[in-house]
């Protein structure tokens, strides 16, 4: 065997480095935005300037962003190992009613019924608070509770059904069980969770009236924040090793398990982080949007998630953030104009993308990108 | 199968994971053996005896007995439903049997041992059907079957080193893929992603190489290259290759090396090739019918 110079195949440098320069320039770029020039244009903008942003794109925005969210942990599971959940918006839920028991805690005395319990269990007659309530007066409690009841449920699930290597459509067809299963049981007012109304009418958060403007900016920041950090995070995750393993069992589960490495380990670790992320989101979302209820575990919700990562572009990471703004921003706009016909858009949109643009809207670019390697010969990874 | 005794069994080889992270790792010349290492001192890398698979009432496997020996190169042949692939997954630990046993060395029990597990243990597998990761590069695919750490806390944060790189390199270069590193495996040629699998078990380093058909859908310049290849195995691995195509079993097995027969799950007859091919029994089974 004669001697062979290592070959320097993969960009290591840049793969140390994460992104590229403009990969940089435009994260930098993106938390400018959110950190500054909405913050300007919002708050010291007067309101008649055409440049003032409301505080309702504020709102429609960070709610998207939160979504965009949802479309990466989607895209993380989905894109890179395959596995189709249509159940995160439970894990999304879960992450918004800890936030919302912190919230309406908050509330204090302010309810309509001037009570220390929340309205709901007055209204229910309730005299003393379920023990599912007993840290909810603290914020660091909910906050951790956020990061594990997405995360200890996910485990338990993910471990079951990986260990019994439930794959595919039966998979898929259990998370959405699952999710409609936790809507049935948060829909209950003996649940504790405040029924089919869910939390609602938050007054406060850290004390501070969460109806103020720099309140509500601040919020704002943190999830663009928040966003701009899990893509990095996704990005690093899917640079590794353990990313490209993700991919293999994705591209051929049996040859990674005959090649030594036990995808379960593998799997349940994204599903767990993924789930996370998404519970999350679902904090942020809750305080800006204003209201929590079980219909954000209907399938339906779960499903959409689903689209947002499809349209962008599975298996790109920024794809699904621009699918979620994408669709959402659609969304909006159609639901104003012609609210009959949103739901006919949206599955027109979702056969045409796979139909016409497998690889969503990234792969518009991609393609474009493909004839130039073509041309050129040269081969290089974005 | 008993979950207990696969427990047991894990307990083992994580015991002999934790306890063999020396750089060499060869073979074991009159020292002590780790409990998981495989024993070959008896000279035998595989042991199959009175194996029985049966499925919905039909067997697969009927009392097969099977032994190769360390750095044997085995051909095994049969008409389709005799067994083969069936033999390949009870040995892999993809289906367990109903009856017998499967040593690995004289002291691995492979039936008591998860798939990922034997194949730490050192048997590695080529599929029927050419299995590469279609959308990682060449040398991504290479990248991953390496010796390493297997768990996600390593994979999270490993980085290639120059002997590694090295390494792929010369694996590459070994199953002619260096010109092609850059390409994405799913746009590689049918012969060619055989190579990378086979490329692939190379990475690993395995006692024992189980090969599925290796040379199906290939041109015959590349069946030659590719029983030249197995044929500079032979001595450092122990190959077991099942195979159609007699050409090819007669390049690998060079008038010498022994061939066996497998029929209706078990062994019709062994021996050389010229010595099957006169055996009356084959000669039924092959055209009788």
């Amino acid at each position: 065997m004669t001697p062979v110079a290592p070959v320097q195949l993969l960009p290591e440098s840049k793969r140390g480095l994460l992104l590229g320069a403009r990969g940089w320039s435009v994260v930098v770029g993106a938390l400018l935005v959110v950190a500054v020039l909405v913050p300007l244009l919002n708050l010291v903008v007067p309101a008649g300037n055409p440049l003032h942003v409301g505080d309702y794109g504020v709102a429609l925005v960070a709610k998207i962003m939160c979504y965009a969210m949802c479309a990466l942990a989607m895209d993380l599971i989905w894109g890179y190992t395959g596995i189709l959940s249509l159940g995160h918006g439970l894990y999304f839920a879960l992450g918004g009613y800890a936030m919302g028991m912190y919230l309406m805690r908050q509330i204090g005395h302010d309810g309509n019924y001037r009570s220390d319990l929340p309205d709901f269990m007055v209204f229910l007659d309730w005299k003393t608070m379920p023990w599912t309530w007993a840290g909810s007066a603290s914020f660091v409690f909910q906050m951790l509770l956020v990061v594990a009841a997405p995360a200890v449920l996910s485990g338990v699930f993910g471990w079951f059904a990986f260990r019994s290597r439930i794959k595919g459509v039966y998979f898929s067809i259990i998370t959405q069980a699952l999710t409609f299963a936790g809507m049935l049981l948060f829909f209950r007012n003996e649940t504790g969770f405040g029924g089919n109304n869910g939390f609602t009418d938050f007054k406060r958060i850290l004390g501070v009236s969460i109806a103020l403007p720099s309140t509500r900016m601040l919020l704002f920041v943190l999830t663009g924040f928040t966003l701009v950090a899990f893509y990095l995070l996704a990005r690093a995750i899917v640079n590794s090793k353990y990313g490209r393993v993700l991919q293999a069992i994705r591209d051929a589960e049996s040859r990674v398990m005959f090649t030594g490495y036990d995808p379960l380990k593998y799997k349940l670790s994204i599903w767990v982080l993924s789930a996370v992320m998404c519970g999350i989101a679902g904090a942020l979302y809750v305080p800006q949007v204003g209201i929590i209820n079980p219909s954000e575990m209907s399938p339906a919700a779960s499903i959409e998630m689903a689209i947002w990562a499809a349209v962008g572009g599975r298996g790109t990471l920024v794809g699904p953030i621009i699918g979620a703004f994408f669709v959402n921003g659609a969304k909006s706009w159609f639901t104003q104009a012609f609210p009959e016909f949103w739901l006919y858009f949206l599955g027109a949109l979702f056969i045409a993308v796979t139909l016409f643009l497998p690889r969503g809207i990234m792969g518009i670019r991609e393609r474009l990108k493909r004839t130039d390697v073509e041309k050129t010969g040269v081969e290089g990874k974005a | 199968m008993t979950p207990d005794l696969q427990e047991a069994g894990t307990a083992l080889l994580e015991r002999h994971h934790q306890s063999d992270r020396t750089p060499a790792g060869g073979a074991s010349f009159g020292r002590l053996m780790h409990a998981g290492t495989p024993d070959f001192a008896h000279g035998v890398a595989l042991y199959l005896d009175e194996i029985s698979v049966s499925f919905d009432g039909f067997k697969a496997l009927n009392n097969l007995s099977l032994a190769i020996d360390v750095g044997e190169l085995r051909c095994i042949i049969g008409p389709n439903g005799a067994g083969k692939t069936t033999m390949m997954d009870v040995i892999t630990g993809k289906t367990r049997p109903d009856a017998g046993h499967a040593h690995f060395g004289s002291n691995i029990d492979l039936l008591r041992l998860r798939e990922p597990q034997i194949v730490r243990a050192g048997i590695c597998r080529k599929f029927q059907k050419p299995t590469v990761y279609e959308e990682l590069s060449v040398f991504e695919n290479l990248e991953l079957a390496l010796v390493n750490d297997r768990g996600v806390r390593a994979a999270l944060f490993a980085r290639l080193s120059g002997a590694q790189r090295e390494r792929i390199a010369e694996i590459l270069q070994l199953v002619h893929l260096l010109p092609e590193s850059h390409r994405i495996a799913g746009l590689l040629s049918h012969g060619q992603k055989q190579w990378l699998e086979i490329g692939m078990l190379l990475a690993q380093e395995p006692t024992l190489l189980l090969l599925d058909e290796p040379v199906a859908g290939m041109t015959d310049e590349e069946t030659e290259r590719t029983a030249e290849l197995f044929l500079t195995l032979v001595g450092k691995h122990s190959l077991v290759v099942v195979e159609h195509d007699m050409k090819f079993v007669d390049m690998l097995t060079q008038g010498h090396r022994k061939v066996t027969v497998l029929h209706e799950g078990s062994v019709l007859a062994e021996g050389t090739l010229a010595e099957v091919q006169s055996n009356t029994q084959v000669i039924d089974v092959y055209l009788g019918r």
